[in-house]
């Protein structure tokens, strides 16, 4: 059984039922709204006039080393897609925050890294918002201008 | 110096804090071996031939007194009693135990400092020309860039889990001393057409097992553009380079593969649409960062001093000649401080030299200090009034050897004595080397060379781009010292070319005599370099002589 990791906690999988598409069958043609599995090497430009119709978009996470699904996800953000963003697979509760700050919603682990790194190891790590050296680099628009109001 | 902000200095504490907990978790076994590994690898800690090694963040080669001594406390409680400084312009310790490794990272975020992406797959340590903000050349200080780059890459969240690792350097001078050319991107900063100042980027540079002379991807880079650029080649990187084989997993492999102009056209597409949503850098951050590499207050003090040691001690006057460099201020001197004494392993460093150097630093170089890809420290900033008296503090802490830029200023990986990459030593050789030059008097003569030592293909001593360069492998159970001729690491960077057949340990030493000699009798006069006469005759007359011993057999 697969469990849904998100902010507060684990949950079970609202998808369970839902058979996710492949790109393939995205582009023959399928009945909104779709759960589509976008594989790390398929290019997400090709799905941005999809993007309405779909409710959520699965990146699988074969090993937890390889961090291309980090730069897909915030890909997929920066093109404009703002449904559900799942990581799937090997997630480590470390790697928590660089999932939801690179764009993910949620992670969908197995049972037996459930069972090893336990929901209180995964709500250590919920917390990301807590921010990191990149959000506090930019300029934020109307940050100067508070003092100005009035 | 850029001072920690409270901001800095809790997410260094954060991070000490987690992986004091990533520790336990690994005891538990929450966490797998193999999980665990990029974690500490991310912490700086590696693990080597005898024991763990911990590689120590030096932000761009640049620590003040107070650091360089909590350095030196650190080898004294947790090491045996010394560090050894490395081509990365890090510090690393050899021995510590596993267990104690939170309580160092502690004692480092004491002083501002930490082990933070120091190794594993992901943007390491930036690096930059370890005279910036002191030397004459200079078009402007790369330090604000190295360290905007250095918050900007500290967990970033998409780059953490990268194909390899991926090295940055930056150099503010026309001069290259930061070996940007072999750096997976490499900043030149160059002036633009309206006199600002940008960057020539570089990429795709490295050396290692497939060395490659990084190429120029964007001639000219607006700084303001500096970060959106940069993570569209990351981001290109990240979604596009190798994960098949760790061996063709840096983008110096995907820049030969992919091509250079189609390589380019993604980064700039990726550029185009990163910049569009780009709010730019928050302006009182930047103006933070630039104030804190203001130079210091340079007064104008009379260097007469310096002028009468200079006359009346020999000894003086030739450590003088090859340790001291032109300082961008007439009444000022560059020092830079030899690790390498002969017979000594190059970089290292024990905990009293440490500290040796932290008081001069304090009492006459405006407490900076910086550590040099060559292995050597700097003191950039002494009047030459105080140099006298910063020669004598050396020579009573023995490091007062004067041989920068000459034969026995090698760099050397530290081989099969510590590394269980290594095929071979380094270390002793290089020892070898600097003894015998020594014992035949010849360094003076000989003058400028530049020889680098690897102990294995992974090439960390960077033998590829040494004038004469030395790679030690592993034949049959024997050791065999290949050795490359003409490579380059400054602005005209080039890859050495392999002079022929590898020598055993003990024949090495005399092809190398038999190679320098050959080098003293054709050169056109003594200002005529090693390289010079290399690139002016090439290898031919020199490969001879290595290999005449053997056309004397053969015949």
């Amino acid at each position: 059984m697969t469990i849904i990791v998100k902010d507060d906690g684990f949950h079970q999988d609202d998808l369970s039922e839902t058979e996710f598409k492949s790109l393939g069958e995205l582009f023959e043609g399928v009945e909104a709204p779709i759960c589509l599995h976008l594989e790390t090497d398929e290019d997400p430009t090709a799905i941005q006039i999809y993007f309405p119709w779909l409710q959520m978009i699965r990146i699988p996470f074969q090993d937890f080393t390889d961090g291309t699904g980090f730069s897909l996800a915030s890909r997929l953000r920066q093109l404009g897609y703002d449904g559900r963003l799942r990581a799937s697979g090997h997630v480590i509760s470390d790697q928590y925050p660089q999932a939801r700050r690179s764009g993910f919603d949620e992670v969908a682990i197995e049972e037996s890294l459930a069972a090893r790194q336990t929901e209180d190891q995964w709500l250590a790590k919920s917390n990301w918002r807590f921010g990191g050296y990149q959000e506090r680099l930019l300029r934020t628009p109307g940050k100067g201008s508070e003092i100005d109001i009035n | 110096m850029y001072r920690y902000s409270e901001f800095d200095e809790s997410f260094v504490r954060t991070r000490v804090k987690e992986f004091r907990g990533q520790v336990e978790r690994r005891i538990s076994g929450a966490l797998t071996e193999e999980e665990f590994k990029p974690l500490r690898l991310k912490n700086g800690l590696y693990l080597q031939l005898h024991a763990y090694m911990l590689r120590v963040a030096i932000p761009y080669g640049t620590l003040d007194g107070r650091q360089m001594r909590q350095l030196a406390m650190i080898a004294e409680s947790w090491d045996k009693g010394y560090g050894h400084f490395t081509t990365r312009q890090n510090i690393q310790y050899n021995w510590p135990r596993l267990a104690e490794v939170p309580d160092i990272l502690d004692a480092l975020a004491d002083v501002s400092m930490h082990a933070i992406q120091t190794s594993g797959n992901c943007i390491r340590n930036v690096t930059a020309d370890h005279f910036s903000g002191a030397s004459a050349d200079e078009i402007e200080d790369p330090r604000p860039t190295a360290e905007l780059l250095r918050q900007w890459s500290t967990d970033h969240p998409e780059f953490q889990y990268l194909p390899r690792k991926f090295k940055i350097a930056v150099t503010g001078s026309p001069n290259d001393r930061a070996v940007t050319r072999a750096h997976d991107i490499g900043l030149r900063m160059v002036p633009g057409e309206a006199g600002e100042v940008g960057y020539e980027v570089l990429v795709g540079g490295g050396l290692g097992r497939t060395p490659m002379i990084g190429k120029v991807v964007r001639e000219f880079l607006p700084k303001e553009d500096l970060l959106p650029y940069i993570e569209a080649i990351l981001r290109v990187y990240n979604l596009f380079g190798r994960r098949d084989n760790k061996y063709k997993a840096r983008i110096k492999i995907l820049v030969h593969e992919t091509g250079l102009d189609e390589l380019k056209a993604r980064i700039e597409a990726e550029f185009k649409a990163r910049k569009a949503l780009f709010p730019g850098v928050d302006p009182e951050l930047q103006a933070k960062i630039e104030s804190s590499f203001a130079p210091p207050k340079f007064d104008r003090q009379p260097a007469s001093a310096y002028y009468k040691r200079l006359v009346t001690d020999a000894a003086f006057r030739t450590w003088s000649q090859t340790n001291v460099a032109p300082h961008k201020v007439g009444e000022y001197g560059i020092v830079t401080v030899s690790l390498k004494p002969v017979g000594g392993t190059p970089g290292d460093a024990t905990a009293d030299q440490m500290r040796a150097v932290a008081g001069l630093a304090e009492k006459f170089g405006h407490d900076e200090i910086r550590v040099s890809h060559e292995q050597n420290l700097i003191l950039p900033h002494v009047r030459k009034a105080d140099i006298p008296a910063v020669y004598d503090g050396l020579l009573a802490a023995s490091l007062a050897t004067a041989n920068i830029g000459l034969v026995s200023d090698i760099i050397a990986c530290p081989g099969m004595d510590y590394c269980a990459l290594a095929t071979a030593r380094s270390i002793p050789i290089a020892q070898e080397i600097a003894k015998r030059f020594d014992e035949l008097a010849l360094e003076k003569e000989i003058g400028p060379l530049k020889i680098k030592i690897s102990g294995c293909i992974n090439a960390c001593g960077h033998h590829h781009v040494g004038h004469i360069g030395i790679l030690g492998l592993d034949r049959a159970g024997v050791e065999n010292y290949q050795v490359t001729l003409g490579g380059d690491a400054t602005e005209n960077a080039a890859i050495g070319t392999r002079a022929g057949p590898g020598f055993s340990a003990e024949a090495l030493m005399p092809a190398l005599e038999r190679l320098i000699d050959s080098y003293l009798d054709v050169r056109e006069s003594p200002d005529e370099t090693f390289i010079e006469a290399f690139r002016r005759l090439g290898p031919a007359p020199f490969t001879a002589a290595m290999y005449s011993d053997r056309a004397r057999r053969a015949a």
